[in-house]
């Protein structure tokens, strides 16, 4: 069967982006603990802060692959999101670790109501686009296949 | 930390859960809290208006036996009432502003007596706006199409009137007497007897125009009963400031005869009132009309209040029948109000405003009425029913009225206002508004008003009414209008909203000459400090037992329905609190269960319900809870059975006394460590050598236990420690160059036993300037040993106390010198966030373990104050900030002494945790102030100090339409400094308001400006200086805006409009931009910036008023000054107080200015020499050196009289703040001079061009 490049782009997207479906419920999941008062915030930032770069970096990876496939709708469809998130690394509070989350000021109810809102945001996203990936890897198969024949 | 805030309050949750049981309407109608309720919030702002009781009581004499008598009976029978006026309110926000424009209208007619309505006025503004709030529901179901702006609530007015007034009926229809009662109870609930009292021509005619017609089949003369109901109101509103304050008993008689002359109209009234109706038909814009129709078939009822308003139709005034002397001789009042109007409008701001105000105050009688009437109609009911049936009653009540009732009061009674007039402003004039001059000349017009004044003089509300009565009174004439608008100024919300519809751009413009316009007035400042507004729950008992504005405060004394209708009011929502305060009086209580909801946690306080005696009803989630057996015994008289008695239920501030499960291990002991820099610069300032003085002398003064424990380390490029063991004869140092990775040479004896080894100590500390007095060692590890204090304290937990004089350059967390001096004074200042998380994350490492790390700072360089502060503000530790400290500076070390002292000997608490809990609905936003936010409502704070206060702004994040009052709690648990585990618990309770004007008119305007300012720090670390600049004008702006809107005032209006309750604010602001936290242009080094935003951040309120706005006072002639007498019974002079000009200096004067940490005294050239001689004790002008800091105690009155002044001022800070006496031509004079901040400096504006600033923006 025939195998593209688009299409394998769109594979490990749909892959990734499962994974950051799992990010996202994970930060929604977090930041309803920390509102509800179960988990210390230093707990929460801790653990929340070592899984910001990396599903920002999966994020830009499959993007990259759809830049080199030229899937440019797809890239189009993701750039606000990665500007959104080298904007929010890049005015991160001053820490030392890697993260962008704040203990002493997390709590703050502006914050807590933003990045709860952005982990819901982001959640919808990535289901719609894994659904888009999927649609997009059929077509691309698809479009292989009229080629060959 | 965590864990005693889980063993304090474990589940902050179940609150939510039981926010399900929203019954609080019937649970709270069974509970006495709902009776403190049942006062409308309208009724009560008249308290708050900041009408100095004083003023009001005149009126309340007499009235106030009849209102509590009333707020009782309004709180058994009518929680509904309340409930019912509220939501009229909200629903029709029209009438409301109709109403308003015909209190104002009112207020003009009303206004003549200029001398009374000052204060009156203010009082009645208050009133009026509560009444308004009430009137205004009900006028809006009246008036609704009426209502030219808020005519959507107003349209459905009908139908709302309809049900207010079926309420009403129902009330008043069982019989006249319960009308009666009912009336006088709704007074009550304004607060405005004068509610009662008809509102007067000027809604009447407003109303009488508009619904006159539309209503007239019901009753002869809509209008009339509208102006009646209104003037009743206004009446007594302006009645009861009269009389309160103002009327003199002939000023009342006078007045009464006019009220009589109107009421005799007004009671036949009715129909008077439609004779009379014709000219308000004139006035037609007034959407009162409408609410007066509505309003009038109640009134009708209550007939003879009708001819109150009659009155309101000054053109039928005579008529009226005198009988129904609760109706006050409206007739006059259309040419009364006329007069009064022309009156007005020709006295300017100053003048008229006073006379309008008393309008205002008449007027707001009125608009209440009408508001009343309209919302309630059983409200204005049953005042016509007092008036009718019970004239009597009225007579009792407003005797004063009633008198005048009596007599035919006729038009001509009107002409002779001049004492009646008088009397109505004494009743209009306890409003805090006071703008004499013009009112008198309107008195004719007045008269009636203030006849009716006088009736209802006694009822408390006035306000609303006078909003009415604005309201009325701009239909009416502009000249009246004048006068309303200068009454306005005082209610101007109320009548603004009620007569926002209805007020026409005419009625706008004259309203523009309000007294309170801030360009017109250059002397704004009180000659006194300024009160914090009462917070008024409609019972003196609950009053009473509220938390005081010391403590815990709130940025309004009115908490609003709706997060729109804050949104409208553009004011910061949010509490100061300072809740480990020294107190005088702080009851104490020790039982074996501490009683408190089961479901949120909160403890039982004051404003709770029982439903029985074995139950209580939890006022923060509604749950009802079990009362313990124990609870039914009162420990004060030793008896069983009421559980009401207990101290619990009798004060909002009290302490507790923990049992073993608040712990999760056994209470600390005191635990001290001292972090002592010793590097080249430290050991350069001297601070070593004073420092290691003052311990010597406190050692036995700081607070402990006989398991005290403390500590030394000095550090600089390596660590010190000192080992104290046992059997050693001196202190035995050990040092540590390894600081990268630190750790403790010994496990034990460098934290001692205080008591067991206090003579090593004292060695030590003997020692420590010798040892260290020839370092040239020029770095300084702050982070090494802070990481090692960490772990030496770790265990235990305890203070850290750094004493930092040089940049920490070395080892972990080493910063640079980030500060360019060349940008000092730049408009964009950078670094203002610290460089590094290093010093953040060991202060919340620190936390955890109960470690605070204070900060004292003796710098002579940058130490960049903006990162080492965090291991302050995160540990909930202070820091003090001693700049250019040098020993050889006695200015300095006597601060830094006395603020030593302090520190060491004052009460700490340890391990403490703060939980903050509100009323279902609302919610914590954002705390301000140096601690560890554990959770959304929960404090971590490893040491609590007297000196720390916190703020957080609240957000409403649910409809509060159906509570009539939220209360926050705030409960500290900490271990005091003798091992005992305690809880303090503060409970501030608020009652809730429905309208804009309520709003504003509750705002406190300086807690207001302390959250601003925290607010504004946080806004310039976020963003930058010029963004927090940007949003403390944009913060002026828009509460000058939104009162303008509340004003409904069109866009032609000139001058800048304030309430009372806010017209320091834009002062205030103007000096905060002049603040080292936010100046630009002045040089400013960046750690005083940091550390002066730090303070906003942290400091209670007063200091940091006084940091902001310094209090100025000459003391050149103390001798004829007013004298009090202090605790010590002795006679303190007590100057008053200046602004901040140079307009208020002179050469032949000494002046203080008082910046709460420090005490300037600026001596003039030419001063007087026995002032030289003997207050300061030195020979002559020339000998007033740089240094002297300090007045000799001398033996003659004028010294003595100085340093009982200065005594006096320190008496209300935690320590006697440093004194500096500065010569006029000395070069220190410009450290004075800068502190004048209404002048212009270098590149900031002056007030007054600030002002300017504002009027081109307000929109």
């Amino acid at each position: 069967m025939a195998f593209n490049f688009s299409a394998f782009s769109y594979i490990i997207a749909l892959i990734v982006d499962a994974f950051l479906i799992f990010f996202s419920l994970f930060h929604v999941i977090a930041f309803d603990e920390l509102k509800t008062d179960y988990k210390n915030p230093v707990e929460q930032c801790n653990s929340l802060n070592p899984l910001v770069l990396p599903e920002y970096i999966l994020h830009i990876v499959f993007n990259v692959l759809f830049a080199a496939s030229g899937e440019w709708l797809s890239l189009f469809f993701n750039l606000p999101l990665i500007a959104y998130h080298i904007n929010r690394y890049r005015t991160r509070p001053v820490m030392s670790g890697y993260g962008i989350y704040d203990p002493t000021s997390i709590m703050n109810a502006d914050q807590l109501t933003r990045c709860q809102r952005e982990g819901w945001i982001k959640l919808a996203f990535y289901l719609l686009s894994f659904f888009y990936y999927l649609y997009g890897y059929v077509i691309a198969l698809e479009r292989e296949h009229l080629e060959q024949t | 930390m965590s864990e005693p805030n889980g063993v304090a309050m474990p589940q902050t949750t179940p609150q939510y859960q039981f926010n399900g049981i929203s019954s609080n309407n019937t649970s709270r109608g069974s509970s006495p809290l709902p009776q403190a309720s049942h006062i409308p919030s309208s009724q009560l702002p008249p308290l708050k208006s900041g009408i100095p009781p004083s003023q009001l009581p005149p009126t309340r004499s007499s009235v106030s036996g009849l209102v509590r008598n009333v707020s009782q009976l309004s709180v058994s029978s009518q929680n509904t009432p309340n409930v019912s006026p509220s939501k009229f309110s909200t629903s029709t926000p029209n009438e409301e502003k109709l109403r308003m424009s015909e209190l104002s209208d009112n207020a003009s007619s009303l206004v003549p007596n200029p001398d009374v309505v000052p204060v009156r006025q203010y009082v009645s503004s208050d009133a009026l706006n509560k009444n308004i709030a009430l009137p205004k529901a009900s006028n809006i179901n009246s008036l609704p199409s009426n209502t030219i702006s808020d005519t959507p609530r107003a349209v459905p007015s009908s139908q709302l009137n309809m049900s207010t007034p079926s309420r009403y009926f129902n009330e008043n229809g069982s019989n006249f007497t319960n009308v009666i009662n009912g009336s006088l109870q709704s007074n009550f609930r304004t607060e405005t007897p004068q509610n009662f009292i008809p509102m007067q021509n000027s809604q009447v005619e407003k109303k009488s125009g508009e619904h006159g017609q539309n209503h007239s089949g019901k009753q002869t003369n809509p209008t009339l009963n509208y102006p009646q109901q209104i003037s009743t109101f206004s009446q007594s509103n302006t009645n009861t400031n009269s009389f309160s304050r103002n009327t003199p008993p002939t000023a009342n008689s006078q007045l009464v005869s006019t009220n009589q002359l109107q009421s005799c109209s007004v009671a036949q009234s009715n129909i008077i009132s439609n004779s009379q109706n014709p000219s308000p038909y004139t006035f037609s814009g007034v959407s009162t009309l409408n609410q007066t129709n509505q309003t009038h078939p109640s009134q009708f009822n209550l007939s003879q209040s009708s001819t109150l308003s009659s009155q309101n139709t000054n053109s039928k005034p005579p008529v009226q029948v005198p009988q129904n002397t609760i109706s006050k001789p409206s007739k006059p009042r259309y040419p009364q109000t006329l007069p009064s109007n022309l009156m007005q409008p020709q006295i300017p701001g100053g003048g008229i405003p006073p006379s309008s105000q008393y309008n205002a105050s008449l007027h707001n009688p009125n608009l209440l009425s009408q508001s009343q009437a309209e919302s309630s109609q059983s409200y204005l009911n049953p005042q016509v029913s007092f008036n009718n049936n019970s004239m009597p009653p009225n007579q009792s009540f407003y005797k004063p009225q009633v008198g005048l009732n009596g007599p035919a009061s006729l038009p001509s009674s009107l002409p002779t206002k001049p004492g009646i007039s008088a009397n109505r402003y004494p009743a209009q004039a306890q409003v805090p508004l006071q703008n004499p001059p013009g009112q008198y000349p309107q008195q004719q017009q007045y008269p009636q008003q203030q006849q009716q004044q006088l009736h209802y003089p006694q009822q408390q509300h006035m306000q609303y009414p006078q909003q009415q009565q604005k309201a009325q009174y701009p239909q009416q004439q502009q000249q009246l209008q004048y006068p309303q608008q200068q009454k306005q100024m005082q209610y101007p919300q109320q009548q603004h909203s009620q007569t926002g519809p209805v007020v026409q751009s005419g009625f706008n413009r004259l309203w523009g000459t309000d007294s309170h316009d801030l360009l017109q007035l250059p002397n704004i400042l009180p000659t006194t400090k300024v009160q914090p507004p009462q917070i008024n729950l409609g019972q003196d008992a609950l009053n009473k037992a509220n938390c005081s504005p010391e403590v815990f405060r709130c940025t309004m004394t009115k908490i609003p329905e709706t997060a729109a209708l804050l949104q409208k009011a553009r004011l910061p929502l949010g509490m100061l609190i300072h809740p480990f305060k020294d107190l005088n009086y702080l009851p104490v209580i020790q039982c074996n269960v501490i009683v408190r909801c089961r479901a949120c946690r909160t403890y039982i306080n004051p404003f709770v319900s029982f439903v029985d005696s074995k139950r209580w009803k939890c006022n923060l989630c509604y749950r009802i809870n079990e009362l313990p057996e124990e609870f039914q015994y009162d420990p004060v008289s030793k008896t069983y059975g009421d559980p009401s008695r207990r101290p619990e239920i009798r004060s909002s501030t009290i302490e507790y006394i923990a049992p073993a499960e608040y712990m999760l291990r056994p209470p600390q002991p005191a635990v001290y460590l001292f972090l002592i820099d010793v590097s080249r610069l430290a050991i350069e300032s001297g601070y070593l050598e004073i420092l290691c003085n003052i311990l010597l002398e406190e050692l036995k003064n700081i607070p402990g236990d006989a398991r005290t424990q403390i500590g030394f380390l000095a550090y600089d490029s390596a660590l010190h420690f000192f080992s104290l063991a046992e059997g050693l004869n001196q202190p035995h140092e050990m040092t540590v160059l390894d600081i990268e990775d630190v750790f403790l040479p010994t496990p034990d004896n460098l934290l001692v036993n205080l008591k067991d080894r206090l003579e090593l100590v004292e060695d030590l500390l003997k020692l420590l300037p010798v040892r260290f007095g020839n370092t040239f060692d020029g770095s300084s590890a702050l982070g090494a040993a802070l990481q090692v204090a960490h772990k030496m304290m770790g265990p235990t937990g305890g203070r850290v106390t750094v004493f930092q004089a040089a940049l920490p350059n070395i080892g972990p967390g080493a910063v640079t010198s980030r500060e360019d001096p060349n940008q000092r004074s730049s408009a964009e200042v950078a670094h203002l966030n610290p460089a590094n998380d290093f010093y953040k994350k060991l202060a919340l490492d620190c936390s955890a373990q109960q470690v605070a790390v204070d900060l004292f700072i003796v710098n002579s360089q940058y130490v960049d104050i903006a990162t080492i502060s965090g291991i302050s503000r995160f540990s909930g530790g202070c820091i003090n900030h001693f700049p250019l400290f040098k020993s050889s500076r006695p200015l300095l070390v006597d601060g830094f002494q006395k603020c030593l002292r302090r520190y060491l000997t004052r009460k700490i608490g340890f391990e403490a945790v703060m939980r903050v809990r509100c009323t279902r609905g609302l919610s914590i936003h954002t705390f301000h102030g140096n601690f560890f936010v554990r959770s959304t409502d929960l404090l971590s704070l490893p040491n609590v100090s007297p000196d720390a206060a916190f703020g957080m702004q609240v957000s409403i994040e649910e409809n509060l339409s159906d509570c009539q009052t939220v209360c926050f709690q705030a409960a500290l648990l900490y271990t005091s400094s003798k091992g005992e585990r305690r809880i303090r618990v503060h409970t501030l309770c608020i009652p809730v308001a429905s309208t804009l004007n309520d709003i504003i008119h509750s705002a406190d305007q300086q807690c207001v400006v302390g959250l601003l300012a925290k607010m504004a720090v946080d806004r310039s670390m976020q963003s930058s200086l010029s963004d927090a600049r940007e949003a403390l004008i944009n913060a002026a702006i828009d509460c000058l805006s939104a009162y303008k809107f509340s004003l409904n005032m069109g866009s032609g209006s000139s001058g800048l409009l304030v309430p009372e309750c806010l017209k320091l604010l834009s002062l205030y602001i103007s000096a905060i931009l002049k603040h080292a936290a936010f100046r630009i242009g002045s040089s400013t080094r960046l750690d005083d910036r940091v550390k002066a935003m730090i303070d906003l951040k942290t400091k209670p309120l007063p200091l940091l008023l006084q940091s902001i706005y310094p209090d100025m006072y000459p003391i050149h002639n103390l001798e004829n000054q007013e004298v009090i007498i202090n605790e010590e019974e002795e006679p303190v002079p007590l100057p008053p107080r200046l602004q901040l000009t140079a307009r208020c200096l002179e050469n032949k004067g000494a002046f203080l200015l008082d910046c709460g940490d420090q005490i300037l005294i600026l001596v003039g050239p030419n001063v007087s020499k026995e002032f030289l001689n003997e207050a300061l004790g030195v020979p002559d002008y020339a000998s007033i050196t740089d240094s002297f800091c300090e007045i000799p105690l001398l033996d003659n009155p004028s010294n003595a009289r100085l340093h009982n002044f200065i005594n006096y001022l320190n008496d209300e800070k935690s320590y006697p703040a440093p004194l500096h006496v500065i010569r006029d031509n000395s070069p220190n004079r410009i450290v004075f001079l800068e502190k004048l901040v209404e002048d212009r400096l270098e590149n900031s504006l002056s007030y007054h061009e600030f002002l300017q600033h504002l009027k081109t923006q307000v929109k």
